[in-house]
């Protein structure tokens, strides 16, 4: 055992600092922040007759999906494919092409609107225009842009690449701005002490610094285009959603679940070749 | 005498063991040359992908054409907003917000056993853990659009198809990043609180949940954030909220009502953003 | 008070980092344990609470053989047993004051613990304890607010607030500048003597083994070749400790005979 101290002129009670202004304020935020939540808990209630009613139209539903039906079989002449097949094949090869047309085109405009909601490189009026269009752009969700897009362009891909090219500078702008204006002062700071022209400074400077994770957010982004690519169809805006919703509309379950499964390996093939990518590239 | 040159210099080491001689080389390149035309060849690839893809849109030029007269004439039906119709907007406003709230609440419950499970030091066996990763790949890759069709299908049209919609998809997101996390702590702290005779729940609240819980804070309120914006959409498919109103407002090709709930929207994603973002920031 | 039988360790590799290492420590002495880099010194002193499962051998502290315990049991003799690390191992966005009384987490149960609502004796211990190390005021800062000759005092208050019957230290000098090395080296040797307990100090630096400790324990490539007073810690001495690995050196010529090079025979505790 321990020689006994002599610890009566201590404190005995202890209390852990709180981030907010005091204790107070932290009690009557938590209790808001639950009074809040159970409010939309309530407001959203749901009655048991729903859920025994789903239970029902679910096993109908998942009874109709298995097996899956892509179209394809083992005819008398081989492997056979059918319209759903080559409805897949479409739907699918029009969703990669519109993800990879909106990354390129929206990653070029993101660059200059990038550079101007950048705080340590444009002028403050410039800065806060690029911070109101990266703001903006990423607050209307792409099917929305896309719907009023179908309006203008028809239906079809061109809406949903529009609609992603819109959708782009909110992400790509935004997290690149923030990169910029992370660089390494000092090192821009040492290259434009040698005398460098400012092209030359953002050459040897900026650039090197910026580029990796240039490639690595264009192939993120692409990812991110992809998965919505796949679903601006139901709204009209090109892509294999159009399908999906025709086929759930006609009870086609078999082919609903195909295209489902479609659009996961695409979904994960995308997943896997951007991190990947970013892995070599930084 | 004075001058010394590489050659001199070379001719010494060989003197003396272990020491290579090798000639410098006269100039510098950042990459050699294998690297360079790898490079070359990656943006090659990427622009004749762009090209290709481009073909393949078979972009209809008639109607590039037409589009900004159709723009201009859609704006302008849109302009002014229906002031009087805002009165409407507030209820579906009021289930999308629901909607977001209840979905990343319940999503955040369950993300958190998912989340424990895909952790690879702090799961319990090799079988839990491949269950963990697979329920995160599993809910991540499908859409919440997609979701909702399904649970509208399953539970009828309404609010309760998006709240499902909402949770299942950020399950996947929130249990990936919360699992990324717990893997990266740091195990020293845990080793000391385990020396001290502390149990295992012990462990996880003083060692583990200390070092995640700023991030777990930031993930929710993050994946809150985005799911506001996808709860305004999902009711464009029968799931519940704004976008259902939208849909329907759309159809009677009601474009002043249209830009009020599209002006709603805005707002209210707007709010929270910045709420979004004011928390992660005092959450350090 | 604490007792190793042929303590063994053999790491999955094959590596044999422990080989019949038996010592024994008793009730309030102050002993360095020296050794090159790789010697087992860290593996020996976490078989003592098991942090790193020994592959064969015993330790008794007082009546009981940790290598027999159950998972329960282990918990509670850990708790008789206050550890120092070389990396502080403090819990960094925690206070100073949690990492304090995180030493009294197997005394209290989980859910006073969630709340943080430690008893009062603990408290006012924990206050006396950071006063007495040096870090009086500092309670509510964050762990990683602090320097680290700062964070290993408080590593050594919450090794003291479990009220340990031993007190193990793994290189608790080996992050920190010289200065603050002799410091910590104080704290812990002061406080084993006011607490009576027994104090086992892996250590990296000879000199300081030699001035604060009585006893200094050698080991070499896993074994014991050496066990006595800092004053029979002799050049040849030495050399059996840190040079027993090394082989002929084909360039600096070694002075010393080569019988010497060899590890001798286990020498008899006193």
């Amino acid at each position: 055992m321990s020689t006994a101290t002599a610890y009566g002129e201590y404190e005995t009670e202890w209390r852990r600092p709180t981030v907010f202004y005091n204790h107070t304020v932290k009690r009557l935020t938590y209790a808001g922040l639950i009074a809040f939540i159970l409010w939309n808990v309530w407001s959203a209630r749901v009655s048991p007759e729903r859920l025994v009613y789903g239970f029902g139209q679910a096993s109908a539903l998942f009874g109709g999906m298995f097996p899956p039906d892509f179209g394809v079989s083992i005819g008398a002449s081989g492997i056979e494919t059918d319209r759903r097949f080559w409805r897949i094949y479409d739907g699918m090869l029009e969703t990669l092409a519109m993800s990879i047309v909106a990354t390129a085109v929206g990653v070029l405009l993101s660059i200059p609107i990038a550079v101007m909601a950048a705080e340590n490189i444009a002028p403050r009026p410039v800065y806060y225009v690029g911070r109101a269009i990266v703001s903006f752009t990423r607050a209307m969700h792409e099917l929305i842009v896309g719907i009023v897009l179908v309006v203008g362009f028809g239906f079809g891909a061109l809406a949903g690449v529009i609609a992603l090219v819109f959708a782009t500078p909110g992400f790509f702008a935004k997290l690149l701005a923030e990169d910029l204006e992370d660089i390494d002062a000092e090192s821009v700071d040492a290259i434009r002490a040698t005398g460098a022209t400012p092209l030359q400074v953002l050459v040897f400077g900026v650039l090197p610094q910026v580029l990796p994770r240039l490639v690595g957010l264009t192939v993120y982004r692409w990812d991110i285009n992809l998965r919505a690519s796949t679903i601006l169809g139901v709204v009209g805006a090109g892509g294999i959603g159009a399908a999906l919703t025709t086929s759930f509309d006609t009870y086609e379950y078999d082919f609903s679940m195909a295209i489902l499964l479609t659009i996961i390996a695409f979904v994960l093939l995308g997943e896997a070749i951007s991190a990947y990518t970013r892995r070599r590239v930084q | 005498m004075g001058t010394v040159d590489a050659d001199q210099s070379t001719s010494e080491a060989t003197d003396r063991p272990g020491s290579a001689t090798t000639e410098r080389p006269k100039t510098w390149e950042r990459y050699d040359g294998r690297t360079r035309l790898l490079r070359f060849l990656g943006l090659l690839g990427a622009l004749v992908l762009v090209a290709l893809s481009y073909q393949a849109l078979n972009v209809r030029y008639d109607y590039v054409a037409t589009a900004p007269e159709n723009i201009r004439n859609l704006l302008g039906r849109m302009y002014p907003p229906d002031i009087a119709y805002s009165g409407a907007i507030v209820e579906p406003m009021i289930h999308t917000v629901n909607i977001a709230v209840v979905g990343t609440i319940f999503a955040i419950l369950l993300a958190l056993p998912v989340a424990y499970m895909g952790a690879e030091n702090v799961t319990p066996n090799r079988g839990t853990y491949a269950l963990g990763k697979f329920l995160i790949v599993a809910t991540r890759s499908v859409h919440s659009i997609i979701y909702a069709l399904i649970f509208v299908i399953i539970f009828g049209a309404g609010v309760l198809a998006g709240i499902l919609a909402i949770t299942f998809r950020s399950i996947g997101f929130i249990a990936k990043l919360l699992s990324e996390e717990i893997e990266e702590i740091d195990e020293t702290a845990i080793e000391a609180v385990s020396a001290t005779g502390a149990n295992r729940l012990d462990v996880v609240i003083y060692g583990v949940v200390p070092q995640v819980k700023a991030a777990f804070v930031g993930i929710s309120v993050y994946r809150w954030d985005i799911n506001v914006r996808e709860a305004t959409v999902i009711g464009l498919v029968g799931a519940g909220g704004i976008g259902v109103e939208l849909n329907n407002r759309i159809s009677a090709f009601d474009w002043q009502a249209v830009l009020t709930i599209l002006l709603a929207i805005l707002v209210v994603v707007l709010v929270s953003e910045g709420l979004s973002a004011y928390a992660r920031r005092k959450i350090r | 008070m604490l007792t190793t039988k042929d303590l063994r360790k053999v790491y999955s590799t094959g590596d044999e980092a422990l080989k019949d290492v038996s010592t024994r420590i008793e009730g309030n002495e102050i002993v360095a344990m020296i050794g090159p880099s790789g010697a087992g010194k860290s593996t020996f002193i976490r078989c003592i609470n098991r942090l790193v499962e020994p592959t064969d051998g015993e330790v008794w502290l007082n009546d009981k053989n940790i290598v027999d315990l159950s998972e329960k049991e282990l918990r509670e003799a850990r708790r008789d047993m206050g550890m120092v690390f070389q990396e502080f191992n403090l819990v960094e966005r925690l206070t100073v004051m949690e990492n304090v009384l995180s030493g009294r987490l197997g005394e209290l149960s989980t859910w006073r613990a969630f709340r943080r609502k430690f008893p009062p004796e603990d408290v006012q211990m924990a206050y006396a304890t950071l006063d007495r190390v040096g870090l009086a005021g500092h309670e509510n800062d964050r762990a990683d607010e602090l320097s680290g000759g700062q964070r290993q005092r408080v590593g050594i208050a919450r090794a003291v607030l479990q009220r340990p019957k031993i007190l193990l230290a793994d290189e608790p000098t080996s992050s920190l500048d010289p200065e603050t090395s002799r410091a910590v080296m104080d704290l812990l040797t002061e406080i084993a003597r006011e607490e009576g307990i027994p104090v086992l100090i892996n250590i990296h630096e000879v000199p300081l083994a030699l001035e604060y400790t009585g006893r200094i324990v050698g080991l070499s490539q896993g074994k014991l070749v050496f066990d006595g007073t800092p004053a029979e810690l002799t050049e040849p001495v030495m050399d059996r400790i840190y040079r027993a690995g090394e082989q002929a050196e084909a360039s600096a010529p070694d002075e010393r005979t080569s019988d010497e090079r060899e590890p001798s025979a286990v020498a008899e505790p006193h």
